[in-house]
């Protein structure tokens, strides 16, 4: 199948030094690797992450950090998850890996009554703040982030766009002091290269990035869908003359309200686009926040371009996206409503 | 002819077994599907008798007149806290509460063994284990308040308690998911080489979560530190054993998942005592260790449970007059010459009084400010919930006649 996206590399903040062309695969990697240089008690876990991992997320780390470092774990998403608490709780850094997003469902428990609870209901004696789990996920899977994040205070959950958001952001919730849950968009593994600087650095956690400014539109979303949003913003400008903001939201827990709403008081429009079904969808709760801040502000109804509320199928994949021009036409009716 | 023929199916046999990695089988050309009722149980370990008495000398641990004394202190101090919480509970004064009743020679005989910066993992039904490590009877009270003096900070359910102080980390309601994570703690501890192992409590039904199977694997394979202790009490809630499980009780997994595994008498302070000292010592090797503690729920499951419903008053009388742990512990005691009736009377007198006064104060005690709510979601407290917090108050300006305040340091 053609890709539903193209990827648009950027450029890295000159200020953060010198670059390499990375992937996203081998950034998470070289953010993994910088982890473990600088903290004795980091270690990397999960299923087959030993030899390098099943998308080499891993590779040659084992040999560099040794065996008691990263390690295989028999095959149990819950024990992983449990496992990773324990780990933190003793005061380690622990960076659990779940092979697919899809898989993390096993260990909801421990990830939504234990490790996001832990340092509340132990009234701060206790806190498993240094774990990070690493889940892929399949290009319109992320209902998983949502359904992580919707309702489950104490997590931190957080999605890359490309290779330099993913360095940046896998090191701030390795260093961060609460749980979190960082989502690797495995459809940009190979296909997002981008120059990614070689030295140590963070993307803020709860903060959103305007990835292209505009007048007319906001358009927010977060992973792959931010490049749909892209090509969807170059469509507008050159067949609607519309000016687009576009706005990665990053961090989906806490995420970044006043970036939004700010964006939104100067255009009256939102667009909120992603791969997860619609209904209860993150989408949701945007509008209605923003709805909140900027009722006075607004010129349209917000509009939400999802996938549907059906399961992912296999041969529809092309109707169920939200692609660019289901996302195009909501730009259109946003404005001559 | 034949025996080269012999010799060299044995040599592709070898070759063919190293297929199942490191178990140690052989071909059979007999057709038998093991039967597990006919597979011998593990015994139940014992060092004495119902009466106290040492069935062979060498399970006899030698504890001083002082640990002895200190350990049944600990037993009946739990008893009698219990009883008055209970009741307490009874009256409408705390929320809710879990006795220990039956089970007082398996948390102390355990605590005893253990190194005291050991980290323990509980279920709930483990009060004894921090009793004897030296929490303070307060922080019992101000947990079961959930007042200002809690340290828990009045987040929990009572009996929900943690004290980082003591290496005992925060008891939360959802079963088994401590086990896994006790593993991961053991795991750190080898790696940071610091002679100090953990211990996993929990019950014959928490046994039975995808959890426990994750723990008792992932211990084995990882080769941690750690001791699973498990209370087989005969129920939970209403459901008996014989209902959640067919094989040989807990201890019977052990040797499937590679665990080093023990079988003892729970109401025996002495066996359980041996058997955890023992655990410990080969934990410290790196070998995990499942102990399962034989011994009998007596009390009601909660105060939200009424055990007549579904088992007798004579089932738990007989129980209790059969084997009782404390008796059992205070005929040794009392044949040694370090206890009698005097210092018993004398000893339950001051318990019921320290007990009672610790009860009343934390009674009055008042509540955190209702700003704690908000604390500790995060490490920091993240703008979202900033602003929540702000709504709240705004709300309490004009509706605060509304809410308890007054119970929360709070003046209108």
């Amino acid at each position: 199948m053609s890709s539903h996206f193209s990827f648009v590399p950027r450029e890295a903040d000159p200020s953060l030094g010198e670059t390499t062309k990375m992937n996203l695969c081998q950034a998470v990697n070289n953010a993994m690797d910088q982890a473990m240089a600088d903290d004795d008690t980091a270690v990397v876990f999960g299923e087959d992450v030993a030899f390098g991992g099943v998308f080499r997320c891993s590779l040659g780390l084992q040999d560099k950090y040794g065996k008691d470092r990263v390690f295989n774990t028999p095959l149990c998403e819950q024990g992983i998850a449990g496992f990773g608490i324990g780990m933190a709780v003793a005061g380690s850094t622990a960076i659990a890996e779940i092979q697919f997003g899809d898989y993390i469902f096993p260990a909801f428990d421990q990830l939504v009554n234990e490790a996001a609870k832990y340092r509340y209901r132990s009234g701060g004696l206790f806190s498993c703040g240094k774990l990070t789990f690493g889940d892929y996920i399949f290009p319109a899977f992320d209902q998983l982030v949502n359904e992580a994040a919707n309702h489950t205070p104490g997590l931190k959950v957080v999605v890359p766009r490309g290779p330099i958001q993913a360095k940046g952001l896998l090191l701030s919730c390795i260093e961060d002091d609460n749980p979190s849950v960082f989502f690797e968009p495995k459809i940009l593994y190979r296909t997002a290269v981008e120059q990614v600087p070689v030295n140590k650095y963070k993307v803020e956690l709860g903060k959103g990035e305007i990835v292209r400014s505009g007048t007319d539109v906001t358009m927010v979303g977060w992973g792959t869908q931010l490049h749909v949003l892209l090509e969807v913003a170059e469509l507008a400008q050159e067949k609607l003359g519309v000016s687009c903001e576009v706005i990665d939201l990053q961090s989906i827990l806490p995420w970044d309200v006043d970036l939004i709403s700010n964006s939104v008081v100067k255009t009256g429009r939102l667009l909120v686009s992603h791969e997860a079904p619609l209904t209860s969808g993150f989408a949701a709760e945007i509008a209605s926040t923003i709805q909140e801040n900027c009722f006075l502000n607004l010129e349209a109804p917000v509009a939400r371009v999802c996938g549907w509320d059906t399961p992912f199928p296999h041969v529809y994949e092309p109707f169920y996206l939200p692609s660019k021009w289901r996302c195009f036409d909501a730009v259109k009716k946003l404005t001559t409503y | 002819m034949e025996s080269r023929r012999h010799a060299r199916v044995q040599e592709v046999l070898k070759t063919e077994w190293s297929f199942y990695g490191f178990s140690q089988t052989r071909f059979t050309e007999k057709l038998e599907v093991v039967d597990s009722k006919q597979v011998e149980a593990f015994p139940i370990y014992r060092a004495t008798d119902s009466n106290g008495e040492f069935i062979t000398p060498e399970n006899d641990p030698k504890f001083s007149k002082e640990l002895a004394v200190k350990m049944y202190e600990s037993m009946t101090f739990l008893n009698t806290m219990d009883k008055i919480l209970y009741d307490s509970q009874r009256q409408g004064r705390i929320s809710f509460y879990m006795t220990n009743f039956g089970e007082e020679a398996s948390h102390i005989g355990s605590a005893a063994a253990l190194d005291p910066t050991d980290l323990v993992y509980g279920q709930y039904r483990e009060a004894g284990v921090l009793m004897y490590r030296g929490f303070p009877l307060e922080q019992f009270m101000h947990q079961c308040y959930g007042n200002s003096m809690d340290i828990g900070k009045g987040k929990q359910m009572p009996v929900h308690y943690g004290s980082a102080e003591h290496h005992f980390v925060t008891i939360s309601s959802p079963l088994t998911t401590q086990m896994p994570q006790a593993v991961g703690s053991a795991y750190a501890f080898k790696r940071a080489k610091n002679d100090r192992v953990v211990c996993v409590y929990f019950g014959d039904g928490a046994a039975s979560e995808g959890d426990a199977h994750a723990a008792f694997n992932f211990a084995a394979t990882l080769d941690c530190p750690i001791i699973f202790f498990c209370r087989n009490n005969g129920y939970a809630i209403s459901t008996p054993t014989a209902e959640q499980y067919a094989g040989d009780g807990i201890a019977g997994k052990g040797p499937g998942y590679g665990l080093h595994t023990i079988r003892v008498d729970g109401n025996d302070l002495f066996a359980v005592y041996n058997a955890t000292k023992e655990a410990r010592r080969l934990a410290l090797e790196n070998k995990p260790v499942l102990i399962e503690a034989m011994t009998y729920r007596a009390g009601h499951h909660s105060t939200s449970d009424d055990s007549t419903a579904y088992r007798t008053k004579e089932e738990v009388d007989s129980w209790m007059e059969k084997d009782n742990a404390i008796n059992r512990f205070r005929k040794y005691l009392e044949r040694k010459g370090w206890w009698n009736e005097e210092a018993e009377k004398a000893w339950i007198q001051q318990s019921r009084k320290d007990v009672l006064k610790a009860f009343s104060y934390a009674e009055k005690v008042h509540k955190q400010h209702p700003h704690e709510m908000f604390n500790g979601v995060y490490a920091e407290l993240p703008e979202h919930l900033r602003r929540q917090q702000d709504a709240m108050d705004k709300h309490l300006e004009e509706y605060g006649e509304h809410y308890p305040l007054d119970q929360f340091g709070v003046k209108k």
